[in-house]
């Protein structure tokens, strides 16, 4: 069996053929060849899968493609600005060596970016806490946590000058 | 994963046919635990029917003196809800406390009480709390409703459509987290309505349970000291890598008098 689904995918209309059992994951990297997204364990725990459906992160592993139908998906591609420089959070990851081997980083920053959204000025603790369905094997997390406290610093100045410019 | 049908009702009355008419049909709510059961072929559904799109499940509202939440509110809307943290300040946090951001982002009330797991955080408030199960056919009292290791008094095909949980006078959730899962090794939830209390354990046994000789004492003296020296036997508790029954027997003890402190 399959069915016909529509959705956004950042920021584009996608129409696709999909079995009904498809997970949004292997939709996203086999069907729309985004492999940004990254499959890391088969639990639901180690949030290398991390995408945000309508605004909200969750873990693209454990839901399936139909029911992403109507959303609005953003992946790791789509967080960067078409002008080819990086969103704030992936340059606070690359500032602070927030990553190693760079296999839990999409998830992390997806993460990280919803985390800040609800959050603008999140403490250490806040943090650490936010990204507890993220698992990284290399980095121990310290500069993770760093680059995330530094990220939403550089999220909240973006905002405060896309406020001024408004004006 | 096997291969299934899959389809998202509007309504309320289309979720009940869709699954009596058959009886492989299952009910999808976050798929937090669902999607991972599926992964491992574990189970073999012929069709899931997705109750995302059924406005009679959604959101909180306020019923005399209490809180009807529906099935579908997520773990996320009923930690950061106004009405929730307002009204039933511990069951905010107990939310809060489950899993990881994107597992509330996804998780259910009813799903989790569906399923029954044993570590589970919803059914100590549901029975602490004396709510009530509403459903597609009836209503069940918090009570009555987990019968054993993933087991309810949920029949074939019957929905869970909400709950309605009472507002009591204090109340607090003490959790002994699993540090990688997040569930709870054991989880107490005690609340008082006027002179009387109930406390309920999760994680420990097979399945929730009250400890009435807490709530007696508690009752006469609501303190921390008043349970100190309240046992509950290891006899039939859970035992696994992570605890044997003894210390969980232990457990129950130390987080029901945090329980009861954190009432204030
Ligand atoms: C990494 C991870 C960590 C977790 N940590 C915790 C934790 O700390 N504490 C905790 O309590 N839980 C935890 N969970 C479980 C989580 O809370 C799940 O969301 C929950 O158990 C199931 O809810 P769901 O909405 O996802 O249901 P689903 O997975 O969609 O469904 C679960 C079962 O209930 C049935 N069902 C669903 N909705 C209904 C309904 N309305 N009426 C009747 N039957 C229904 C389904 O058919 C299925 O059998 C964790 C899960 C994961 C993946
Ligand atoms: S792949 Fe590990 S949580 Fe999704
Ligand atoms: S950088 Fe290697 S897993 Fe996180």
């Amino acid at each position: 069996m399959a069915c016909t689904i529509t959705l956004t995918v950042n920021g584009k209309a996608v129409t696709r053929e999909v079995e009904e059992r498809t997970l949004l994951v292997h939709f996203l990297r086999e069907h729309l060849g985004l492999t940004g997204t990254h499959v890391g364990c088969d639990t639901s725990q180690c949030g290398a899968c991390v995408v945000h459906v309508d605004g909200r992160s969750v873990k693209s592993c454990t839901m399936l493609a139909v029911q992403a139908a109507d959303c609005a998906v953003t992946t790791i591609e789509g967080l960067a600005p078409a002008d080819g420089t990086l969103h704030p959070m992936q340059e606070a990851f690359r500032e602070h060596h927030g990553l190693q081997c760079g296999f839990c980083t999409p998830g992390m920053v997806m993460s990280a970016v919803d985390l800040v959204t609800d959050n603008p000025d999140p403490s250490e603790a806040e943090v650490r806490e936010g990204l507890e369905g993220n698992i990284c094997r290399c980095t121990g997390y310290h500069n993770i946590v760093k680059a995330v406290l530094a990220g939403a610093q550089a999220m909240r100045s973006a905002d405060t000058e896309a406020a001024a410019a408004a004006e | 994963m096997y291969a299934f049908e899959y389809q998202r009702p509007a309504t309320l009355a289309d979720a009940v046919a869709a699954l009596t008419r058959s009886e492989d049909a299952r009910p999808l709510s976050g798929g937090m635990t669902l999607l991972p059961t599926l992964k491992q072929r574990l189970a073999q559904p012929s069709e899931l029917v997705d109750l995302s799109g059924v406005p009679d499940l959604q959101g909180v509202r306020e019923e005399d003196g209490a809180l009807l939440i529906g099935a579908f509110t997520r773990h996320a809307d009923v930690a950061a809800g106004e009405t929730v943290r307002r009204r039933i300040p511990a069951l905010a946090r107990l939310a809060e406390s489950i899993g990881d951001r994107q597992v509330r982002n996804r998780g259910t009330l009813g799903g989790s009480i569906a399923n029954a797991d044993p570590a589970a955080d919803y059914p100590a408030a549901v029975v602490a709390l004396n709510a009530t199960v509403r459903t597609d056919r009836r209503e069940i009292a918090g009570d009555d409703f987990f019968t054993g290791l993933f087991e309810t008094a949920l029949e074939p095909g019957e929905l869970v459509v909400g709950v309605r949980f009472p507002v009591p006078d204090a109340a607090a959730y003490a959790k002994f987290r699993h540090p990688a899962s997040r569930y709870a090794l054991v989880g107490v939830f005690v609340a008082r309505f006027g002179a009387e209390v109930r406390l309920a354990v999760t994680g420990a046994g097979p399945s929730v349970f009250r400890v009435p000789e807490m709530e007696t004492a508690l009752a006469s003296d609501f303190r921390p000291e008043a349970i100190a020296g309240i046992t509950v036997d290891a006899d039939g508790l859970n035992g696994d890598i992570h605890a044997a029954p003894d210390y969980r027997a232990h457990l129950v003890t130390v987080m029901a008098r945090r329980a009861v402190a954190a009432c204030g």
